[in-house]
């Protein structure tokens, strides 16, 4: 079970800009290493990630095996109202794991 | 547990027991990784832009002139824009000369990110020059280009 940390402000005000953090636990293989034997490992890496508020896309990025491994990931959105921010992580190997989280705006 | 003089032993005689496994072998093969060319990163470029004109500026690239490891290099891009429904970056773009491709990831924004700048981290294969591209949304293309000097690189090496 791959491990995530998302960091979203618990409050803000409305109008304010704020900053998402996330990080997921993943590998990131290249594809471009070989075993001492000669043998390519194969790529295994999340190719999307998506952040979406209350189902409305707000921000998302495409990987490639030069993002390093466990990707790391800081945005800004700006705060309108109270709601559920939803996270989607895609990758090599039908990898998908989603999180979500919460603001309170005053 | 085991002190650190013990695994470096158990290091040493695995990578003499792999060395002599190779050596046994009839012919040395060397693989050499693909690389990425300038030719390949502005194929890539183009594939973004379809050919319209970059014009420098308007984006800052922030990464470490010089890296000692290359597996996570941390990296902040910024564009200037006001991020208002009419005038926004719609996306940006990071390219790179020498890893094994030249793509080093997409970030997609919108009028309400209100704040055009992302940071992640990122792996570099070699020296080279990255090149960040900003699409606003009246079709205009903005870049910047740094570079970056990497003591150990990332990528291509071969797993003990």
């Amino acid at each position: 079970m791959p491990s995530v940390l998302i960091n979203v402000p618990k409050k803000a005000k409305s109008g304010d800009v704020i900053e998402i953090k996330t990080l997921m636990s993943h590998i990131m293989e290249t594809g471009y290493r070989h075993t001492t034997n000669g043998k390519v490992i194969p790529r295994d890496i999340i190719t999307s990630f998506t952040c979406r508020f209350e189902g409305e896309e707000v921000f998302r990025a495409d990987f490639f095996p030069a993002t390093a491994a466990n990707p790391f990931i800081s945005f800004f959105t700006t705060a309108s109202k109270s709601g559920k921010f939803d996270f989607e992580w895609i990758g090599d190997n039908g990898f998908s794991e989603t999180g979500s989280a919460n603001i309170t705006v005053e | 547990m085991q002190g650190p003089p013990t695994s470096s032993r158990r290091r040493f005689l695995g990578l003499a027991g792999s060395t002599a496994v190779i050596g046994a072998l009839p012919v040395a093969i060397t693989v050499r990784p693909v690389e990425a060319t300038p030719e390949m990163m502005a194929t890539a470029i183009r594939a973004v832009t379809g050919g319209a004109n970059v014009q420098t500026g308007k984006v800052k690239l922030d990464i470490p002139p010089l890296v000692e490891n290359g597996n996570s290099v941390p990296m902040t891009v910024s564009v200037t824009s006001p991020m208002t429904p009419t005038d926004y970056v719609k996306s940006i773009h990071v390219f790179n000369e020498k890893n094994p491709q030249p793509n080093m990831g997409n970030f997609y924004l919108n009028p309400r990110t209100g704040r055009p700048q992302i940071s992640t981290r990122v792996r570099l294969a070699d020296s080279q020059k990255i090149t960040a591209i900003a699409k606003l949304s009246d079709g205009s293309f903005w870049s910047t280009t740094a570079d970056v000097v990497v003591t150990l690189a990332a990528c291509t090496e071969e797993v003990i």
